[in-house]
């Protein structure tokens, strides 16, 4: 039984075979409409997300199977105390795969443990969200035709962002890929990522605070929302917020195959001028996204489509 | 005429643990969980050493396999483990960092799931053997020994 619980569980090869799958059903979805027919996915969410959950649930229905779950856990048995081991234990019985988020960080993993299905972790606080790192590579891939060979400007919130954290583990997997990390010196990237992934690794980067400076030589910009429950009070978080606004005047600073991708929502870090520009690929993200969850539901229930 | 020497008999077969850190004797016999052994323990606090000056003693006189001293490895590798067979010491094992450990130390990371989920083990494991890193199997938060 195979589960996700951490974008690195797939190997650099095993990544490779479920972006290529995911890249034959964007080519080909006619040929995916019924692959998952008769299967059920349930959707374990314990807290509320519109994007992830819609997601993982269009992925199925695009494959033909069918969905159920919950959206909230004050719409679950968690309300009457119930633990997610007994949870995902009757879920077993009801679905063929689940995808679950939980606020608790490794609620997903005791699920694992006790499922008879597998088990997709669609978030679990601040820890993981492996299928938001997969639709990353997958957009990048896309889009770039590469995973090597990449300077990246990750910008925004780069303290709490756990998809920044997340892609730069992932990518740093790939030969020849260089960091360029812009933040304000509060939202700097960790010291353990800087010095357990990136020194480790020798992996180069540049720590910049102005967007400008960094936006002529990147070939991808990975922007990010600044997360208002990650502040403990309201001034800080209201001066972090506007820190950076990538405009129609910045992006001409951009090179014109520099991608900009979101893992959204925004708020407005992003003015709404820069989403006409064909560098702005976010959008497209969102449906790269399925294309790697459906890829993901096929692969873990061993699924081969012919 | 009262001896005033401490004197522990020998044992047949089981474990000296020497060179343990003065008063750290009561935390090693509950991580071994030596109250639940039907055998005979000795400690020995505070006893005299030229190396550290003073230091604790634990003897158990058990089979030798009824153990798991991987535990000791995490707590304090600079232990001496003895193990005696007839009465002689037949081995010193070194002590070395345990892969896994289970229901010893606990996470206290309170976004954890085992911070509401109370019947659940809290199992940490060694993610880096090099600088002794342990984490939280299920959030990896780090282990902070002080």
């Amino acid at each position: 039984m195979r589960h996700l619980m951490n974008p690195l569980d797939f190997s650099v090869e095993e990544l490779e075979q479920l972006m290529d799958l995911a890249g034959d059903i964007e080519a080909h979805p006619e040929k995916y409409a019924h692959a998952c027919e008769g299967k059920k996915l349930a959707t374990l969410f314990y807290e509320p997300s519109t994007r992830t959950r819609l997601s993982h649930e269009a992925a199925m229905l695009n494959l033909g199977g069918s969905i159920m779950g919950f959206s909230s856990a004050a719409s679950s048995s968690a309300a009457k105390g119930e633990s997610v081991s007994d949870t995902i234990r009757m879920i077993s019985c009801y679905a063929d795969i689940c995808a679950m988020r939980h606020p608790k960080e490794g609620a997903p993993m005791v699920a694992s443990q006790h499922a008879t299905i597998p088990v997709i972790n669609a978030g679990d606080g601040g820890h993981q969200h492996p299928t938001q790192t997969l639709t990353d590579l997958l957009t990048i891939r896309s889009l770039k035709g590469r995973l090597n060979h990449l300077k990246i400007g990750l910008c925004g919130d780069l303290k709490f962002g756990r998809t920044v954290h997340s892609l730069i583990n992932a990518l740093v997997r790939y030969e020849d890929i260089e960091f360029v990390l812009i933040s304000p010196e509060e939202l700097r990237l960790p010291g353990y990522v800087r010095k357990d992934v990136l020194d480790k690794q020798h992996i180069p980067y540049t720590e910049v605070v102005r967007l400008e400076d960094a936006l002529p030589t990147l070939d991808l910009l990975y922007m990010t929302r600044v997360q208002k429950e990650r502040f403990f009070n309201e001034e800080d978080y209201v001066r972090m917020k506007d820190f950076y606004i990538l405009d129609k005047k910045k992006m001409e600073l951009a090179p014109q195959d520099m991608l900009v991708l979101h893992p959204l929502p925004r708020v407005n870090e992003i003015s709404v001028e820069v989403d006409d520009d064909p560098r702005a690929v976010y959008f497209k993200q969102v449906q790269y996204g399925v294309y790697i969850r459906m890829a993901l539901i096929l692969t873990l229930l061993g699924i081969h489509v012919e | 005429m009262v001896e005033n020497r401490l004197n522990i008999g020998q044992i047949s077969e089981g474990f000296v643990l020497d060179h343990i850190q003065a008063g750290k004797s009561m935390d090693i016999y509950k991580y071994l969980r030596l109250d639940k052994l039907d055998c005979c323990v000795a400690i020995i606090k505070n006893a005299r050493s030229n190396k550290m000056g003073k230091k604790d003693i634990i003897k158990i006189e058990c089979p030798i396999d009824i153990i798991d001293l991987d535990i000791l490895g995490f707590i304090d590798h600079n232990i001496t483990v003895n193990i005696i067979e007839n009465e002689t010491i037949v081995d010193k094992r070194k002590l070395r960092l345990p892969k896994e450990i289970k229901n010893v130390i606990k996470c206290k990371n309170p976004r954890c799931i085992t911070s509401i989920e109370q019947e659940l083990d809290h199992v940490f494991v060694l993610t880096d053997e090099e600088n002794e890193v342990y984490r939280c199997k299920y959030c990896e938060e780090k282990y902070g020994r002080h």
